[in-house]
């Protein structure tokens, strides 16, 4: 094993899934609020919904494409990098992912097709039930990813034979305690982050003096969602921190700087972690409350990195500001969304440009969230793949060379700078342009394996008169 | 159990060779026309069908870590770098068909993609199918060749060949959507590319001759086999007269066929081995706790669905690409 190559295919994976998790996550909590949005038209029968809905999902449909795209090196890398995960956990991690691209991929690409192109053809109860199909469908995706990644967590359910991974309980494994929490927190993530996106163009709209009745609705629905589902989410956060006390100390305790063991245990705010000392620089803390944060009691003991040895430690400092960046995001997300949401009803936050300008400028902030939360949850798991069990080091194609990885890091990297590049200013387009054609798109034939070219008709005076049936 | 997984895999490789051949065909001989209307309308016969075609290579990608992950595990990281070009080819092809038309000035950079990573693609998938016959260095059921070990004259040689079967799967499918114009290069494209396509399998039978391939071996203990390319001979006169006589819908069908009879003789002279010849299929198959829940599940239910699904997109995208419909 080649420490390089281990330490480049740690990166490339890093690099691929973390440029992939943008679009799902963004895509799910879309697919989400698509639904609610055809369904409230249906019950009022206002057009403006159907307006919002028919721009969203123009800007679903690429951000969709992109992570199609994006998802095909996923189901391939185990296999390149990771010959001997593959190997082993093959009998578990690979049947868990063939569900997901069964499942997935079926209702997605069959209702997807009717989403773009039926409107015309089916009645509008079942184009609300394709709606929910495709939000079905991504979240179900999210559940194979979540169960996969849960039993990398704290893996259960199987039996070592031969070296390999047999699964000996199909139950336990796919519904772990653990996934109960961390499915919940990820699939409320992406709503999330839908609903910031929804609010921040809303709020760019308003800012622009343009698209009134859409941006009102975009904004209000946004904020709304946001203030509801982000206290939710804090709650899932917390019982996700729950599960990662009791399942990973190790992780837990590099989450808070705790070098060594406490009783009762302080909690650590912010502060600069040295692992050269094993202390912590710069310490902002507060007594007694990690106690309470870690096992609900005033003076229960926690325990420190050291006392794992170091060969079992996961590194410090990523996890330790990963998470507080995480959280400081959610607690922002929060705020606007209380505040906005208090202004709103009372009729004053279109007035207030400060407050629309801040919440045209947080659309970022879901994103980072997701990203930070997910380096907490995959660098604390180190050095495991498998946790407890498989090591990273012992993960990794035995006989890949730095040459190699280092090539193919380089030419992922392009490839998807240069596609990212384009895909997001295209989305940029779209959310620029707002919803200016409202009526129907002409009923051409149905495309349904193909997300991302609902977005290049160009809207013509013809394409109108016959969507118009002229 | 382990045997309807072959037969699930078998049949999503199949599937993805017929589908996305085509496309990557289609791909290739766009990059040899400059104009821009007959590009449209090339463009225009695969783009609503090939997303759903490169899902096959995902579902046969997932069947194979599943149900043999010692087979995914090996292929996968001996074909690193062979691996890691295909998928650039295919991610930059698979945007180029979207994002072509948003642009005017940068539409090279799009073509270029698309007909490069389709090329590329093709090429690739060739050279792993060559490296496989050929035999990979495997040693304790570990690739052990290098960087390069899939790398060969013979390896290269059925790179080149795949792409031609590609190309002429294309040519036929645009002889079967398109009219005029495209119809017609794609009709004089037909003679020569089949003629060049038996060029290259009578130089792999010659070479596997001289090299005495292992592989070779097996035809001779079993004549049986040789009922394949029989049927290869039969669809391959019946598209010369198809292609004389002007049947739009026949030559396709033909080379469907052509292209079945390769993969069937392929797949008996590998029979029982998934890796020739270290890895047999009962070696690689996963514990019957895992293959009998992906049966009970998605073999079941889904998949018969996803055939289903794909007769249904294809019956909805049936006829020809009116030259009308691809306008400016």
């Amino acid at each position: 094993m080649d420490a390089t190559a281990l330490l480049l295919s740690r990166l490339q994976f890093a690099f691929t899934i973390s440029f992939h998790i943008i679009f799902p996550s963004f895509t799910i909590g879309l697919a989400a609020w698509l639904t609610i949005l055809e369904a409230l038209r249906l019950a009022t029968g206002r057009p403006a919904y159907r307006v919002v809905f028919e721009f969203w999902l123009r800007i679903f449909g690429v951000a969709f494409g992109l992570g199609v795209v994006s998802g095909i090196v996923m189901a391939f890398q185990f296999g390149t990098n990771w010959d001997v995960l593959a190997r082993k956990t093959g009998p578990i991690q690979g049947v868990l992912l063939s569900y997901e691209t069964f499942t997935a991929f079926f209702l997605e690409a069959s209702f997807f097709g009717i989403l773009l192109f039926g409107r015309p053809r089916v009645p509008p109860w079942f184009y609300l039930f394709s709606t929910a199909m495709v939000a079905l469908g991504t979240t179900l995706s999210a559940f194979w990813i979540m169960v996969n990644n849960s039993w990398m967590q704290a893996p259960t359910g199987y039996a070592i034979e031969n070296g390999e991974y047999v699964p000996a309980d199909w139950p336990k494994i796919i519904f772990s305690p653990v996934l109960w929490v961390r499915f919940p927190h990820m699939l409320l993530a992406s709503y999330v982050t839908g609903a910031f996106c929804v609010a921040a163009t809303g709020a760019w709209y308003l800012l622009r003096g343009k698209f009134h009745a859409e941006a009102r609705i975009m904004l209000r629905m946004g904020l709304l969602l946001g203030a509801v589902l982000i206290p939710v989410q804090l709650f899932f956060g917390h019982l996700t921190g729950d599960y990662v006390h009791d399942y990973q100390p190790a992780k837990f305790a590099a989450i808070e700087a705790r070098w060594h063991d406490e009783q009762p245990a302080s909690e650590v705010l912010i502060a600069v972690p040295d692992p050269a000392s094993e202390t912590n620089l710069y310490a902002v803390s507060i007594p007694v409350l990690g106690s309470l944060i870690g096992s609900m009691s005033f003076d229960s003991k926690e325990v420190g990195l050291t006392d794992f040895p170091p060969s079992d430690r996961p590194p410090m400092i990523i996890p330790f500001f990963a998470f507080r960046i995480m959280v400081g995001c959610g607690l922002v997300m929060l705020l606007l969304a209380w505040v906005g949401s208090y202004l709103s009803v009372k009729g004053s936050l279109e007035e207030n440009r400060l407050l629309l300008w801040a919440i045209f400028l947080s659309f970022p902030l879901p994103f980072i969230a997701i990203l930070t939360g997910w380096f907490t949850a995959e660098v604390g798991r180190q050095p495991w793949t498998v946790y407890g069990v498989l090591r990273t080091a012992d993960s990794v194609t035995p006989f890949l060379t730095a040459r190699a990885a280092t090539i193919s890091l380089i030419v992922f990297c392009a490839v998807y700078a240069f596609v990212f590049a384009f895909g997001v200013f295209y989305i940029y387009r779209l959310l620029r342009a707002g919803p200016v054609v409202s009526l129907a798109r002409p009923p051409v034939a149905a495309v349904p394996n193909r997300p991302m070219s609902v977005v290049d008709e160009p809207i013509t005076v013809n394409s109108l008169r016959s969507g118009l049936g002229e | 159990m382990a045997m309807f997984w072959v037969f699930v895999l078998a049949v999503s490789i199949l599937f993805y060779v017929l589908l996305d051949g085509f496309d990557l065909g289609v791909g290739i001989l766009f990059g040899f026309t400059l104009n821009e209307r007959r590009r449209r309308e090339m463009l225009a016969a695969v783009a609503p069908l090939w997303d759903g075609n490169e899902t096959w290579l995902i579902v046969a990608g997932v069947v194979l870590w599943g149900a043999f992950p010692v087979v995914y595990a090996t292929l996968f990281s001996a074909f690193y770098l062979p691996l890691l070009v295909m998928l650039a080819g295919l991610i930059l092809r698979g945007v180029a068909f979207e994002f072509r038309y948003k642009t005017e000035r940068l539409r090279w950079i799009w073509d270029l993609s698309f007909a490069g990573g389709s090329f590329v693609a093709a090429f690739i998938q060739g050279l792993m199918v060559g490296a496989l016959v050929e035999g990979l260095p495997i040693s304790n059921g570990q690739y052990a060749g290098g960087e390069f070990g899939w790398l060969s004259p013979f390896s290269l040689l059925c790179g080149v060949g795949l792409c031609l079967g590609y190309t002429l799967l294309g040519a036929c499918w645009l002889v079967r959507k398109c009219v005029d114009e495209v119809r017609d290069a794609a009709y004089r494209l037909i003679p020569p590319l089949s003629i060049s396509l038996l060029v290259f399998l009578i130089a792999v039978f010659a070479y596997a001759l001289v090299e005495n391939l292992r592989i070779m071996s097996r035809w001779l203990e079993r004549p049986y086999l040789f009922v394949f390319p029989t049927i290869g001979i039969v669809a391959a006169i019946v598209l010369a007269v198809s292609v004389r006589h002007r049947r739009d819908g026949l030559p396709y069908y033909m080379v469907v066929l052509i292209f079945v009879a390769a993969f069937g003789t392929l797949a008996i002279s590998f029979w029982p081995y998934m890796i020739p010849f270290t890895i047999t299929i009962e070696d690689a198959a996963a514990p019957h706790s895992s293959l009998a829940f992906m049966f009970w599940g998605e073999g079941l239910f889904v998949f018969p669905l996803l055939l289903v699904y794909t007769a249904v997109s294809y019956t909805v995208f049936r006829g020809k690409v009116r030259p009308a419909s691809v306008d400016y």
